[in-house]
């Protein structure tokens, strides 16, 4: 076991940020932490580094307590706070050897920044200010400390958020990467991002744990409304389509186009193209949306959804 | 301990703080120890450097909460104590570092004033008629005074995330470490208490050692105040785990 969290409850004040939440993660193991803002995820995340202390409860990481082990902790963590902190009147590569020193990395540490450099993409960007780079590549900063002392454990709170659709691509594959043979806990409000890169997603609410599972059980286990566009060469009237079983609602996108909502959507599929060929038409286009995870995450979060808006706001 | 030092002496020289420290603290002395006619030591004729050690302190309040506000301050602002924090050094470590390197900058500042001496070496009659001995123990002193100042302008730091609270709050501390007790031991209130109230401010031991006198009691006194305020640095800094 690479992290263990045995009942932790952290509480500001009078407010519960997080309520005895226990899981465990592998070794090698990519878990996604969901949860929508002020879950307890990021608070979660600093108990595990050592930046806060729980209130109640254990928790370990390879072995050591956070607590009572800080140091032993700390040197195997690599953390990505939320906020992404750094110096921003530093130099990329002077605030990396800084933080190489800082984590002892000894003779090698030239060495291991250069390579982290190019591994994040930075090589471009290496003699430029902290303060001068976009939030993207702030972020490659901010990621690169964070793996530069090749952690056991990866602690990445909301890694990706900033970023361009490419550099989206690549930092994931980078963790990927990492995460092959190391620990690697993120958190994210990017639905399609967890079901990527994570084998493993544990949703948290109101500072509990309402699901931790694997990707395959978690999407299977909501009965999931599918979404299907349908584009017919010539106009198809929507009553056809309606009386396909299973299907819950149909919205005329307009003459020849629909949205189909329903459960089964294979059967739809098959039933839509039926229609086609009775009406002697063709299908011009036919897209599927399948929001299997978020709608999971909408199912079990739902109670408080004035705070579920996250990605919006963000 | 000394990556931190090493880090904040590099972002001193970064970010211009130790130019127009080091600048103005020369600017001022030189003012006051060669221009202004009411202290300058060609006027009066003395062949010390007194105008120097009874200015530098009052400058080194205003520089050095300056230069030591940003320290806790604005790493709790921007958030680098979380990746500082959970980075394998103690927060022992972090405040001693940024304590030497406030430490070290100061004595940057006070190097360059040695052409003052030679200068005023140079000048007396006949040459080299000086006290050497109460020079040497004024600079001792004075650089125990700007240590103990960088000691509670890093609490200042610690107590607040906004530098302007941090410098106010380290001036007046400053201040009154400084002078406030000496002021206080003057009322005569207190009776044979006064001395002992003026005792407790640092005027007086800088004084004392300003004479060209090495007391261990005044060295000790100068690093308990020092021990004092990083102890005080280090529980608010800790504080935050509670």
């Amino acid at each position: 076991m690479s992290v263990i969290v045995d009942h932790i409850s952290k509480i500001y004040g009078e407010q519960k940020a997080v309520d005895d939440i226990s899981f465990q993660v592998n070794k090698g193991e990519i878990v996604g932490f969901l949860g929508p803002n002020g879950a307890g995820k990021s608070t979660t995340m600093k108990i595990l580094t050592c930046f806060l202390p729980q209130t109640f409860g254990q928790a370990s990481v390879c072995g050591h307590d956070v607590v009572n082990e800080t140091m032993e902790v700390r040197r195997k963590v690599g953390y990505l706070p939320e906020q992404n902190p750094l110096y921003l009147d530093m130099y990329v590569k002077e605030y990396l050897l800084f933080m190489a020193s800082l984590r002892k990395l000894g003779p090698g540490s030239q060495k291991r920044v250069e390579s982290m450099i190019e591994r994040t993409g930075l090589t471009q960007e290496r003699k430029k200010k902290i303060g001068q780079l976009s939030k993207g590549y702030r972020q490659r900063v901010g990621l690169a400390q964070a793996m530069l002392h090749e952690p056991e454990v990866l602690i990445l709170d909301e890694p990706t958020s900033g970023l361009d659709p490419n550099q989206l691509v690549e930092i994931r594959s980078l963790i990927r990467q990492i995460g092959k043979d190391k620990t690697v806990i993120l958190s994210s409000h990017i639905m399609q991002e967890v079901e990527a890169l994570c084998s493993r997603a544990i949703i948290i609410n109101k500072g509990k744990i309402v699901a931790d599972d694997s990707m395959a059980k978690l999407q299977g286990s909501v009965s999931v409304s599918a979404k299907l566009t349908v584009e017919f060469r010539d106009p198809v009237h929507s009553d056809l389509l309606r009386k396909i079983e299973g299907v819950s609602q149909v919205e005329n996108l307009g003459e020849k186009k629909f949205a189909i909502h329903g459960s089964s959507i294979d059967k739809t599929k098959e039933q839509v193209f039926a229609i086609a060929v009775e009406a002697k038409t063709i299908i011009l286009s036919m897209q599927e949306d399948e929001q299997k995870l978020e709608s999971v995450f909408r199912e079990l979060t739902k109670s408080a959804p004035a705070k579920s808006q996250k990605a919006n706001s963000k | 301990m000394f990556v931190i030092y090493i880090k904040e002496i590099r972002s001193f020289l970064s970010s211009l703080i130790a130019y127009i420290v080091i600048i103005t603290f020369l600017l001022a002395i030189g003012l006051f120890m060669w221009i202004f006619p009411d202290t300058n030591v060609l006027d009066i004729g003395y062949s010390n450097l007194d105008p120097l050690f009874f200015v530098a302190p009052w400058v080194f309040i205003f520089l050095v909460s300056a230069i030591t506000m940003r320290s806790f301050a604005d790493e709790k602002r921007a958030g680098t104590i979380e990746t500082l924090t959970t980075s394998p050094v103690s927060d022992l470590s972090i405040i001693l570092g940024k304590f030497f390197a406030g430490v070290t900058l100061l004595l940057f500042a006070l190097i360059p004033t040695i052409v003052y001496y030679l200068s005023v070496r140079y000048l007396a009659y006949p040459v080299g008629n000086i006290d050497s001995g109460a020079i040497l123990g004024s600079y001792i002193g004075l650089l125990m005074v700007g240590a103990t100042f960088v000691s509670i302008g890093m609490f200042a730091s610690s107590i607040t995330d906004n530098q302007i609270s941090a410098f106010i709050i380290s001036t007046f501390l400053c201040f009154f470490f400084f002078s406030a007790f000496h002021y206080l031991g003057e009322l005569k209130v207190l009776g044979d208490l006064d001395y002992v109230i003026s005792w407790l401010g640092m005027f007086a031991h800088y004084e004392s050692i300003s004479r060209g006198v090495l007391d261990t009691r005044d060295a000790f006194y100068f690093l308990s105040v020092i021990v004092f305020f990083i102890l005080l640095t280090k529980t608010v800094f800790g504080s935050r785990k509670w």
